[in-house]
């Protein structure tokens, strides 16, 4: 059984400075009231990996806005033309990394691996400063493992336990990412009774997340 | 289909390069679409194609946008815009999405493309000097699917996209299969860049008139069917 927490609460656990996943797609799946307490509490020096930033006001775009990110690591910040110019006037310190191999080296550290191969980015400026290494004849590049102190994830459905369940799209680098964050904050849309959620349709077991957000008021 | 003349020779080059890409959609296939122009392809497929449309975002078997007031805010596609699903829908996390992508399990992907070379290496996602996007799960697209269609315009700006070498970053190094323009239909080889089919109403010599890399013209250069 978890206690329930409020947004309040879950932000104040997350000091200055920390190194955190945040889980949502152009801010579908995105944990939205946790972002605005972090907004809110004034958060700084937030290095985040994700997907992408979101759009400005919308998602991870909030944060980039507040000033509360001074690193990111995401594959996508297209949507965001604020961290574009953070980017550009060395706000805001970016890493560009392809989407596949941003889940992969997110995987990497939640499962316990020291990386990944992967042939993506070969080529590219993507391979710079990369170790490249040869199996059965093809190349890859070699990808570390990307560790959190925080993942802060998304659901559309937790149970008194802590399981959890995506819904559609909003799944996305969610249930990946709560392996990989030290301390794991859930916000599911609503939380109900154990039983609930058939065992089957839990995508990341209750073990898995430390704190989950009590409902919005 | 979309509001389009009746006749090829009085589309636009957008409809003209979208529907000679659908030629290529088989069904069975499984297809991803990149957001803008490639996107259009979904248009000029008859109704029971049996192609299932992947999202990278988290779903398989992508569906057109949902009637007004129905739209469901978990169920988007990799640009954010609402989708809706078709019979037969999975939805995945984003590890097995790029799975599929990377695993070789996705048929085709259309991509849009800023410069493809003669050794048909695409250069899709960055301009040096401007902002930059993100390269998203293109690098992924291109290394991963089985068979790529760069889906562009033939020139920017009156300069020719088919260029000797890119001189923009590449997102992969990876020959794509197949480049279709307004203009042509190109096919990058050992040898070359083979010219295969010409746009409605265009010859060859205005074909290699637009083109700067070198093209290898066969005895017969079909006019692109459509439609």
């Amino acid at each position: 059984m978890k206690k329930a927490i409020r947004a309040e609460e879950a932000a104040a656990l997350i000091p200055d400075g920390a190194r955190v996943l945040i889980g949502g797609f152009m801010a579908v799946g995105s944990p939205l009231r946790l972002i605005d307490a972090l907004v809110e509490r004034g958060v700084r020096g937030l290095t985040v990996i994700a997907n992408d930033a979101g759009l400005p006001h919308k998602g991870i775009g909030r944060l980039v806005h507040a000033g509360a990110v001074s690193r990111a690591i995401m594959s996508h910040i297209g949507l965001n033309p604020e961290i574009q110019q953070k980017m550009i006037d060395g706000e805001i310190a970016v890493e560009l990394v392809p989407q596949g191999t941003l889940v992969e080296r997110i995987r990497a550290a939640g499962m316990g691996l020291g990386g990944v191969l992967t042939a993506t980015g070969l080529g590219t400026p993507v391979e710079e400063g990369k170790q490249v290494i040869e199996v059965e004849g093809k190349r890859y590049l070699v990808e570390t493992p990307l560790h959190a102190d925080f993942a802060l994830i998304g659901a559309r459905q937790a149970d008194y336990v802590g399981n959890l369940e995506y819904s559609l799209t909003a799944q996305n680098f969610n249930p990946i990412m709560a392996l990989a964050g030290k301390t794991v904050i859930a916000e599911p849309d609503v939380i109900v009774p154990v039983g609930v959620i058939p065992p089957d349709e839990v995508r990341t077991p209750g073990v898995l997340v430390d704190h989950l957000l009590a409902r919005a008021a | 289909m979309t509001n389009t003349p009746a006749s090829p020779k009085d589309w636009d080059a957008k409809s003209i390069i979208a529907a000679r890409v659908a030629k290529e959609l088989r069904p069975g296939m499984l297809v991803n679409l990149g957001i803008g122009l490639p996107s259009l392809v979904a248009n000029f497929l008859p109704a029971s194609s049996d192609v299932f449309f992947q999202a990278e975002n988290g779903v398989i078997g992508l569906g057109a946008h949902p009637p007004e007031g129905m739209e469901d805010p978990y169920l988007t596609d990799a640009g954010g815009g609402f989708v809706s699903a078709v019979p037969g829908a999975a939805s995945i996390d984003s590890a097995m999405s790029f799975g599929l992508i990377r695993g070789g399990h996705l048929d085709l992907t259309v991509l849009g493309g800023l410069q493809v070379d003669e050794r048909g290496y695409l250069a899709n996602w960055m301009v040096p000097g401007h902002k930059v996007p993100g390269m998203g799960g293109a690098m992924d697209l291109v290394a991963g699917a089985k068979a790529v269609i760069v889906a562009m315009q033939h020139a920017a700006k009156g300069d020719s996209k088919i260029v000797p070498r890119c001189t923009l970053p590449l997102t992969a190094e990876r020959r794509v299969t197949l480049i279709v323009t307004e203009l042509a239909v190109i096919k990058p080889t050992d040898e070359g860049l083979v010219l295969l089919e010409r746009g409605p109403g265009v010859s060859v010599e205005e074909v290699l008139g637009a083109t700067a890399a070198s093209l290898i013209v066969p005895d017969e250069v079909p006019e692109m069917v459509l439609g």
